[in-house]
């Protein structure tokens, strides 16, 4: 049995552990609220706003998450915490279908993804895009607009308006006509919270939204995410700074190849969780992931 | 933080057509500038600009026919050919540049610039291929333009799927995967092109045109081919023109929203092949790459707005298309293919130069104005600091200005009598270095724009200099500070720092610094140098 298996704490919930407790929820104690806008189904899976059952994800073959379970609570903001390549980012495209999955199923409100888009919004890692695109930051939050303007149709002046709303909540309207590429890293953030705020989503999937950003740009964020959790929405947002973990976020979910524990921060960000989760990897999961990417050609 | 309107230079091209009521949408004409649209669907705006080319091209004769004499100009001939057939090629390559204008856009923007170049040389077999199917199955029908199209849209699109097979299932990476691609199928047509000649009854004269392209072997019925074909792209990509620029963008986002990104991305494919495809026969495969990505590029330099950049290349790739092949025309022998990249890339050398994104001009003018700026700044402070230097000194100015016991500091004492002190050129050489056409050259500059007089001493500020130059001090001796108090640089080296510096500090950064200095706006104090200054 691995060490961080052997000297978990109460509170330290391993997968393995949750699949023998035979529970599948990680939901607070105090009772649930329920859901803003119950989806009638005949799933037995909780409503959960995003509920993944044992999924494993890999890159040509080898995995870089394994066996995840988790059901996030509703209305809480959740921080994903795990040291680099510890598959955080992973764990956002492999529940958005943006990188397969290996094996399990994943769950938004009780339905798959393909049925609530428009309740699901994705800010991806500031990085993954050309910022010297030819657009104005007024139209990068109107991309958040498309499905709902739908195809061929130009984005007409109610959308326009829509998305300048979105611009305002992030304090960036007075940037609404400016290139993209003369933002400041910050500002370009802001600008993808923006776009993702334009679609009026009730779960919010973000990708280091602080990372690299200045301090008037974080407090931004900080209050936009504050904003959403009072009014009901849940976001799970993927964030290294560990000391503003418990300031910010109420729940966190320690990601180290496999999930390590997930709870209320006060419960599961503990000095002994926060140790089984930068301990480093995980020798063996490490070394089988490497064989099943050559082949077994040893 | 000032908010500036966006004043985005509208290009002298895109001027032109506003009286055609081409250009509303993004028009800056009496609408608020945060919030602009439309009432006309963005691919219908276009619809006045096609109608407009179509008569320029075609209704010169109709227009001239009754009135002009016999014997015409031969200028005007050259311009407004006479021969129905010469005007249906021009209308032709006119919509042929325009659709390769438009869709090299998104492969610019999608960096895939080389997918063209790949689609051009892979139709090359089924050209080939399509040619030796017709001629087997009835002798002499092998040349049919339709037919060869089909082949060369399908090989080349083969072409491209093998790319993105090699890249996405293989180690090897996408350049070499590009010339792997690009030299076989080219290798294949050209073995097969020889099979065709050495057929008895081969008669592949023509066919050579698709290697380096010829506008005058177009028939009216091939260019009616081209044009539906052309039109049809241009219409497909106003049509998606949002969706397309989402996949060039964000591509990961675009599919999070569960756009069928796989398929926009085949579509987008198939129209780069058609573009191609169609343009094979003016241009050649060698140079078709050009006509796809030049006028894009060149747009790049004229505009910020994915809208406009489209609207920019497709102009710039028609109306060089046309002039190309006018060219190729007036000189005996010249092909049309060389000649249209050769008007394109003059466009482009035009929009590399003068373009006001990017433009070479442009940045040269802005490099310079900031050059401009920072040796002003750099005169003012100098002469500021000398005065604060000399402040103590000039026994008159301590005994205007109270009592020992509240004297004020000889950075207030300079602030308050800077613009009645002289200092020479001397003085001002050994403050600091100047730029190496030397401090005079400065000075003359900064007495033309009224910031120094010249007197018997020497160089005095005037009443605006002297504000300026107390702005000036006070923004660096803000910075030093911060420098010092959060930076932990020591006070000894902040000086340089500062000075590369204060030349771009923003109101909202200089904000920023008395917030965090608690210095209040107003307090237009110049708090004292944190270092030994030059002429104490």
């Amino acid at each position: 049995m691995p060490q961080w298996v052997a000297d978990r704490g109460t509170t330290l919930w391993s997968h393995h552990a949750m699949k023998s407790f035979g529970t599948r929820s990680f939901m607070p104690s105090p009772p649930v609220p329920p859901a803003p806008q119950p989806v009638a189904t005949g799933a037995e899976h909780p409503q959960a706003p995003l509920s993944i059952h044992d999924m494993t994800v890999a890159y040509h073959r080898r995995p870089v998450l394994w066996d995840v379970d988790y059901d996030a609570p509703f209305g809480k903001l959740v921080a994903v915490v795990g040291p680099n390549g510890a598959g955080k980012s992973t764990l956002i495209k492999a529940v958005l279908e943006l990188v397969p999955r290996a094996s399990g199923q994943v769950h938004f409100f009780g339905q798959p993804y393909r049925k609530v888009r428009e309740r699901v919004a994705y800010v991806p890692q500031r990085s993954s895009v050309d910022w010297d695109f030819p657009v104005s930051a007024l139209q990068v939050v109107a991309m958040g607009l498309y499905r709902r303007i739908g195809w061929f149709l130009p984005v007409t002046k109610k959308w326009k308006v829509k998305a300048l709303e979105a611009l305002e909540r992030v304090g960036m309207a007075d940037y609404a006509q400016r290139q993209i590429s003369q933002l400041s890293g910050g500002q370009q953030q802001r600008v993808f919270l923006a776009r993702a705020l334009a679609q009026d989503a009730d779960l919010y999937l973000m990708d280091e939204p602080f990372a690299g950003v200045d301090a008037s740009t974080e407090r931004a964020i900080v209050s936009v995410l504050w904003d959403l959790r009072k009014s009901g929405k849940t976001a799970l947002v993927v964030h290294h700074d560990l000391q503003t973990v418990p300031e910010y976020f109420d729940h966190v979910l320690l990601l180290n190849m496999r999930l390590v524990a997930a709870g209320p921060t006060s419960d599961v960000f503990t000095p002994d969780n926060l140790r089984a989760t930068y301990g480093g990897q995980l020798a063996l999961l490490a070394q089988v992931g490497h064989k099943m990417k050559l082949g077994g050609e040893t | 933080m000032e908010t500036k309107p966006d004043t985005e230079p509208q290009p002298s091209l895109a001027c032109g057509l506003f009286s055609f009521g081409v250009l509303s949408p993004d028009g800056a004409f009496g609408q608020s500038p945060s919030l602009r649209s439309s009432p006309i669907p963005r691919p219908l705006q276009r619809i006045p600009f096609l109608l407009l080319a179509a008569w320029l091209t075609l209704a010169p004769e109709v227009a001239l026919a009754e009135s002009a004499p016999a014997g015409r100009s031969s200028l005007l001939d050259w311009i407004l050919p006479q021969q129905f057939n010469t005007r249906v090629v021009l209308l032709g390559t006119l919509l042929l540049g325009m659709s390769a204008g438009v869709v090299g856009v998104f492969m610019l923007l999608r960096r895939r610039s080389l997918v063209g170049d790949v689609v051009g040389h892979s139709a090359l077999p089924g050209i080939a291929l399509a040619f030796l199917v017709l001629e087997i199955r009835s002798p002499g029908t092998g040349r049919s333009f339709p037919a060869l199209l089909t082949g060369a849209f399908l090989s080349g699109m083969i072409g491209v799927g093998c790319v993105t097979f090699i890249r996405r299932w293989t180690r090897i990476k996408e350049d070499a995967a590009l010339a792997i691609v690009l030299s076989l199928f080219f290798g294949i047509g050209i073995a097969l092109f020889t099979v065709i000649q050495n057929l008895p009854r081969g008669n592949a004269a023509g066919l050579g045109q698709f290697i380096f392209g010829t506008a005058a072997a177009l028939v009216p019925a091939d260019v009616l081919l081209i044009a539906i074909a052309a039109a049809l792209s241009l219409a497909l990509c106003g049509l998606m023109f949002k969706e397309f620029a989402l996949l060039c963008f964000d591509e990961d986002f675009a599919r999070s929203q569960g756009w069928p990104t796989v398929a926009l991305d085949l579509l987008l494919m198939a129209l780069v092949a058609a573009v191609t495809v169609i343009g094979l026969q003016s241009v050649g495969l060698l140079l078709v790459v050009a006509r796809l990505i030049v006028p894009a590029v060149s747009a790049r330099f004229w505009t910020n707005r994915v809208s406009r950049l489209i609207l920019i290349a497709g102009i710039i790739g028609g109306v060089s298309s046309v002039f190309g092949v006018i060219l190729s025309g007036a000189i005996p022998r010249l092909a049309a293919g060389p000649c249209i990249v050769l008007t394109g890339s003059a466009v482009f050398l035009a929009s590399l130069l003068f373009g006001p994104q990017g433009g070479v001009v442009e940045r040269w003018w802005r490099d310079r104005q900031l050059r401009l700026r920072t040796a002003r700044h750099d005169l003012l402070r100098a002469i500021y600091e000398i005065v604060e230097a000399r402040a103590e000194s000039l026994g008159r100015i301590v005994e205007d200005s109270g009592s020992i016991s509240n004297r004020p500091t000889p950075a207030a004492l300079a602030a308050l009598h800077l613009a009645e002190v002289s200092v020479s050129e001397a003085d001002l050489n050994a403050a600091r270095t100047w730029p190496a056409s030397g401090v005079r050259k400065v000075l003359d500059r900064a007495q033309r724009e009224r910031i120094v007089v010249r007197d018997a001493a020497g160089w005095r500020l005037t009443t605006e200099g002297a504000a300026e130059a107390t702005r000036v001090v006070r923004n660096h001796r803000l910075w030093e500070q911060y420098l010092v108090a959060h930076a932990d640089i020591a006070p000894s080296h902040v000086d340089r720092d500062a000075d590369l510096i204060e030349h771009v500090l923003e109101p909202d950064v200089i904000a920023e610094l008395e917030r965090l200095l608690a210095q209040r706006p107003d307090d237009h104090d110049v708090p004292p140098s944190l270092h030994a200054l030059p002429g104490s």
